[in-house]
């Protein structure tokens, strides 16, 4: 048996085909067999330099656990990476690789050729774990020291459990009624199933971290309160950007226009997708989704699966659009119809005035007006230039505005001392240290919608701060 | 889980429920609201705070049995429990520096006006109240709003009760009288809100409208609750549910209400058959 596997491209991923999946909820891509990842794993040449590593936001050794892969030992291989990472089920799924690890790849350098397939080799591990590992994590003896989350989303979740293995009395205060913030009511269900995310907090729960759902800090407890009568020596704000923009045309506030955060929510964390679902969700015939990102490309393959013909709307062109490539091409391959250099000007409502008629107040079109790229500005970005007189209507009953998020307002409002900066993110230094001390925070609420990683590497750092700045304080 | 630990019948369709909730009853102020779970595969429903007991750790909702959870929450019992309840959530009523207030309560909205109404009493306020049903037999909190009110208007539509008409009557002929008010603060159908800020505009008395749009998380991270104020976008569940009522657009309000009305009346009709099967 050769020692490298010399195929210049990547073990393709068995899924679901396209006419197939864009008409149910189960997950997209159906992940490696055993034999597909060492033989994949054998395509990694185990570089001295390690530049996938530098290429990750928690650092996970790649090149360790790829050979253990390769040799066969999938457990070894979890634990090699579950040393740097609390979600890898998770981030295998969703992580841009290409712009990561991946793309730093040596394999990948070479015009024609693919990196090794990192995150798919990660996802294998984690879900063989997942499936097989029959001793639960046992939690690390106290250390005496307790420690507030807030928020259960990546960014939390990940700080929690990284001081959890330290030692850390951790409890994470969630608003829903579910931990995994983003991960539950934002990533749909094709694209990462509730019940992987589920395991992921249960192998939390079993390191000793504590989860308290229906807990809205700034309202029920204030972070003040945290850090004074419940005894918390330090606290992490893992809140999330979960502020909804809107684009403030007219018609935003008829029936049948959602924020793609409500659209999202009600499908994924309220299961609305389903037939006997308690919580309703509009069926879309025709759907535009406003927006060129993930959580676009995310709210336009929910509605296709709802039954809707979807337009995705975005004012720039294809190469401009913010969300993955493979999203993208997932979405196309879906049947889903991108009008580019499209920028809506107005929501058209029915034409009945009369109240009473059921018809009254619903969405029956959106009127765009085509775009043009200007030369490139200051930041390298072509700007768009509405072309006069283009305006056309495309004849609609549902609109999603996916215009991205703002760090969520409530903490900044309840906690005196707390400095954000301009669109309301919290303001911290490279630590993850607040103004105020013993406060720490990591992730969309400190830097605006980003990356599910980037929250992870960023609750990590914070772990890392807080343990340094509990033990100077008790030296 | 948070365990049920009253239920008592107020009216034929408006149910009381006193619900063991520390937390939220530890910071719950009159105004402001909890969202809750009926049972593992439930909506999240968003219901004001009527009344809460900080030492007891309870807080007390009164819901009308309008839909399918409502409907499930009125067949749970003492004793039983449900999974979620969340709050308190949104902004509590602005009672500071009252002097003379008028409440306006309408329908089950009353439940939701009494803990205002008891609130501006304490604080020394002059409350007058207006309290309108659609017929005798769905009055509730009589003697409460009595008990914290210097004048106390009762109306019913069909007049089986107190005076025939609603609320807007007794309130017109106050105004129309040369009455005025620091505040008129009015809670209940959407429509009625409707009229009695468009009673109380020409007098210039400012008008409190506690709004109830549809809501989802209730923590500002859908706008599912938007509402138009001033010609602004606001979300009720965090910038309110208290708005200024000469400034809100209560149309496109009653509009959006309807955004589910099919799907509810069919989940009403499937859940009324569950239970009648049940009974079998």
């Amino acid at each position: 048996m050769p020692k490298f596997n010399m195929n210049p491209l990547k073990n393709p991923m068995p899924s679901q085909a396209p006419d197939v999946r864009n008409g149910n909820f189960k997950e997209v891509a159906l992940g490696y067999t055993a034999e597909m990842a060492i033989d994949e794993a054998k395509r990694c040449l185990g570089c001295k330099n390690r530049p996938c590593v530098a290429g990750c936001p928690v650092n996970i050794a790649i090149p360790e656990f790829i050979a253990k892969v390769a040799e066969g030992d999938f457990e070894g291989a979890y634990q090699i990476i579950a040393m740097s990472s609390s979600l890898p089920a998770v981030c295998g799924r969703v992580c841009p690789q290409e712009t990561q690890c991946e793309g730093k790849c040596t394999r990948g350098i070479k015009a024609g050729c693919e990196a090794v397939g990192i995150g798919r080799l990660e996802r294998f591990v984690a879900d063989y774990h997942n499936a097989n590992a029959k001793e639960k994590a046992t939690p690390v003896p106290s250390n005496g020291h307790k420690v507030a989350v807030i928020g259960s989303g990546p960014s939390g979740l990940t700080c929690a459990g990284d001081l959890a293995k330290m030692g850390y009395e951790v409890t994470i205060y969630e608003a829903l009624h579910v931990a995994g913030g983003v991960l539950v009511y934002g990533i749909p269900e094709f694209r990462l199933p509730k019940a992987i995310v589920q395991k992921e907090v249960d192998n939390l729960k079993d390191l000793g971290v504590k989860i308290e759902t229906n807990m809205v800090i700034g309202r029920v407890i204030s972070v003040e309160e945290l850090m004074g009568e419940y005894g918390y020596e330090a606290v992490f704000i893992g809140s999330g950007a979960g502020l909804p923009r809107f684009m403030n045309i007219p018609g935003e506030n008829l029936k049948g226009v959602y924020s793609a955060n409500e659209f999202l929510t009600r499908s994924n964390l309220m299961k609305a997708y389903k037939a006997d679902s308690s919580t309703p969700i509009q069926h879309g015939k025709t759907v535009a989704v406003v927006g060129g990102g993930n959580v676009a490309m995310d709210a336009a393959r929910t509605a296709k699966r709802l039954g809707a013909e979807v337009h995705v709307i975005y004012r720039r062109g294809e190469e401009e659009l913010p969300a993955r490539r493979e999203e993208v091409e997932h979405a196309k391959e879906e049947g889903i119809i991108f009008d580019l250099l499209t920028n809506p000007t107005r929501i058209l409502a029915t034409d009945t005035d009369n109240p009473r008629d059921p018809a009254y107040g619903w969405v029956k079109g959106i009127e765009c007006i085509r775009m043009e790229l200007g030369e490139p500005d200051a930041s390298g970005r072509r700007s768009p230039k509405e072309i006069p007189g283009s305006e056309f209507v495309i004849d609609v009953d549902c609109v999603i505005m996916s215009l991205g998020t703002s760090p969520n307002p409530l903490l900044k409002a309840t906690t005196p001392g707390l400095e954000t900066l301009r669109r309301g993110e919290i303001a911290v230094d490279e630590n993850g240290k607040t103004s105020i001390e013993g406060v720490y925070c990591g992730g969309d609420a400190a830097t605006g919608a980003a990356t599910v990683i980037k929250a992870m590497g960023a609750g990590k750092v914070a772990a890392k701060s807080i343990d340094e700045y509990i033990k100077s304080k008790n030296n | 889980m948070y365990r049920i630990i009253e239920k008592k019948a107020l009216n034929p369709t408006v149910t009381q429920m006193v619900i063991d909730a520390p937390f939220v009853a530890k910071k719950a102020l009159p105004g402001q609201f909890i969202i809750l779970r009926v049972d593992e595969e439930g909506e999240r429903i968003p219901l004001t705070i009527a009344d809460y007991d900080r030492e007891k750790g309870t807080v007390t909702i009164i819901f009308q049995i309008v839909g399918a959870t409502t409907e499930k929450l009125n067949h749970k019992e003492a004793g039983d429990t449900i999974p979620d309840f969340v709050g308190p959530l949104g902004r509590p009523t602005e009672t500071e520096g009252l002097k003379k207030v008028c409440v306006i309560g309408g329908g089950v909205g009353c439940a939701i006006a009494l803990p205002v109404a008891k609130e501006l009493a304490a604080q020394g306020c002059d409350v007058t109240s207006i309290i309108g049903f659609r017929s005798k037999d769905l009055v509730i909190l009589e003697d409460e709003f009595k008990a914290a009110s210097k004048k106390f208007y009762m109306m019913t539509d069909d007049g089986s009760y107190g005076r025939q008409g609603n609320v807007c009557v007794p309130l017109n002929e106050m105004l129309a009288a040369g009455e005025t008010f620091d505040e008129v603060i009015t809670i209940g159908p959407l429509i009625m809100m409707k009229f009695v800020c468009a009673a109380t505009k020409p007098y210039n008395i400012k008008t409190i409208a506690s709004m109830n749009p549809i809501m989802i998380d209730g923590t500002g991270m859908c706008g599912g609750c938007r509402l138009t104020v001033g010609g602004k976008m606001k979300f009720a569940c965090v910038d309110g549910p208290d708005f200024d009522g000469h400034e809100i657009d209560f149309d496109e309000a009653m509009s959006r209400a309807r955004m589910y009305a099919d799907f509810e009346a069919k989940e009403r009709e499937e859940t009324c058959n569950l239970f009648r099967k049940e009974v079998k």
